[in-house]
């Protein structure tokens, strides 16, 4: 899998870069004509940790996740650190569900794609726990939790060091959230993957973020989830109250 | 209809059915019939030089193709409304260009004789897109899914994205001897829009649509020439058939 967006710089072009962060981004903006997005966002997301992207609707989250893989245009600089390969789990696909296309095809396609054999199709659905008889469905007759878990297979079928998720539990019902958490919070300790993604669910991001960015179309902030995610703060970014649960475990 | 004629309608369906296949997946559906309009300005230029029809229709396809894509970039909307506009107006000029007998010929097909060159250029580029489309089958499935996914995964979007248009462009130009600016878009669309309903993952799809984009062109041109028929409108007859037929299972053709 190699990544090759225009405006993308790895490590290799520019020595200034941490070898401990697998992105570092400076002075990014994203504007569509006079609407700005965000401006002036920079920040760093060390190897093998997690950032949590949060904010309300329409703040942009999945247009920095979009600008961070290079499909948008931005100011700014976007480094990935060498060699790095990106598994991106898109939130909504513009796909018709009805077509005859199963997990089995959609699988075997993103491995010829990444030049793999086809027996990692087996291993990466052992590994994110789809059986073989749904796999062999059309994509329409799968529950949302087997749909998201076939994205995250496809996005592991590269062997990607970084996986940017974006709202990976949506449409999901609680149970299959949890295991979807859980899911990737297994394979970035296992395979010691960089996680970027995005959440409404502000728990989840607690429970599982090193470090969280949020957006909001006044502000944007960065540190650890005991610092960002306090009452005072969610107001500003949320604009109202927002309660949410916090798991000690 | 001599070995060549059939040889080579035989070749145009197996690309339509192909190219269709992944339109009617990707929802190009309705991008079909417009862009074939934009081929009739082409063949009143080409009759007016004095040259073979096909080729100053493959010029206009391309161009086509290209604006297609440049507006694509936009918004969904955006490119409707631009191949709405462009397409429609490109009918309208080329049938003041195009007129009398040749005009029903461009609109509908014909019979007329295909010279070498013609044979040689149908044969050459239908296999090119068969070929385009067997091979990158995968990117395109993958760019299919999510352009997003396809950059993170190395595939060049844009480019592969405008061969596909090209590709889609040159079946068009290929059908037109048989089925003409105002049908070639059904060849293209019925009988994969069949498979769609009856198969059950890709491969099926991919075969069904092309098994049954050749029974409509070829049992389409016996029944026409059996009937004294221009072929193009018995062609779409019977995709039209197979369609209806294929909505009476209500099971997919699937081994339990």
């Amino acid at each position: 899998m190699r990544f090759n967006a225009d405006r993308m710089e790895t490590a290799t072009a520019t020595k200034l870069m941490s070898a401990e962060n697998a992105l570092e981004t400076s002075h990014l903006s994203v504007r569509f004509g006079d609407n700005r997005v965000f401006t002036d966002l920079s920040f760093s997301v060390a190897k093998g940790s997690s950032l949590g992207i949060i904010g309300p609707n329409g703040a942009g989250k999945t247009v920095l996740l979009r600008a961070l893989i290079g499909s948008l245009p931005f100011k700014g600089t976007v480094r990935w650190s060498a060699g790095v390969r990106i598994g991106y789990v898109p939130q909504k696909l513009d796909l018709e569900r009805d077509i005859p296309i199963t997990g089995v095809d959609f699988l075997r396609a993103r491995t010829a794609v990444a030049h793999k054999s086809i027996t990692d199709i087996s291993s990466v659905e052992a590994l994110v726990g789809i059986p073989r008889q749904v796999a062999q469905q059309t994509i329409g007759t799968m529950s949302g939790g087997q749909f998201q878990r076939l994205l995250i297979a496809f996005a592991l079928v590269g062997d990607p060091s970084v996986l940017l998720l974006d709202e990976p539990t949506a449409g999901v019902d609680e149970p299959g959230q949890e295991r979807l958490n859980e899911l990737v919070r297994r394979l970035q300790k296992d395979r010691g993957l960089t996680v970027l993604f995005i959440s409404h669910d502000l728990s989840v991001v607690y429970r599982f973020a090193d470090n969280v960015l949020c957006l909001s179309r006044t502000q944007t902030c960065f540190g650890r989830p005991r610092q960002i995610l306090t009452p005072d703060l969610l107001r500003e970014i949320y604009g109202g109250e927002v309660s949410y649960h916090v798991h000690e475990h | 209809m001599n070995t060549e004629t059939l040889l080579l309608s035989i070749a145009m369906a197996i690309a339509a059915g192909l190219v269709g296949a992944f339109a009617v997946m990707r929802r190009m559906s309705l991008a079909a019939d417009p862009l074939s309009h934009v081929a009739l300005p082409g063949i009143g230029i080409a009759l007016a030089l004095h040259i073979a029809p096909v080729f100053g229709a493959v010029a206009m396809l391309v161009l086509g193709a290209l604006i297609v894509w440049g507006v694509e970039e936009k918004s969904r909307a955006t490119t409707e409304s631009v191949i709405g506009v462009v397409f429609s107006a490109a009918l309208a000029i080329g049938s003041i260009m195009t007129t009398g007998e040749n005009l029903i010929e461009a609109l509908f097909g014909g019979a007329g004789t295909i010279s070498w060159p013609e044979k040689v250029f149908g044969l050459a580029t239908a296999s090119a897109i068969v070929a385009f489309i067997v091979i990158h089958r995968n990117s395109l499935i993958v760019m299919m899914v999510s352009p997003d996914v396809a950059r993170t995964a190395g595939i060049n979007v844009r480019r592969l994205d405008l061969l596909y248009l090209e590709a889609f462009a040159l079946t068009i130009a290929l059908g037109l001897r048989y089925l003409g600016v105002l049908l070639m878009g059904a060849l293209i669309i019925i009988p994969p829009t069949t498979a769609k309903r009856l198969a059950y993952d890709l491969a099926s799809m991919l075969w069904i649509s092309v098994v049954l984009s050749v029974i409509s062109t070829t049992l389409g041109t016996g029944i026409a020439v059996r009937l004294h028929r221009e072929a193009g409108p018995v062609i779409v007859l019977v995709a039209t058939a197979l369609f209806l037929l294929g909505l009476l299972p209500r099971r997919r053709w699937k081994h339990e």
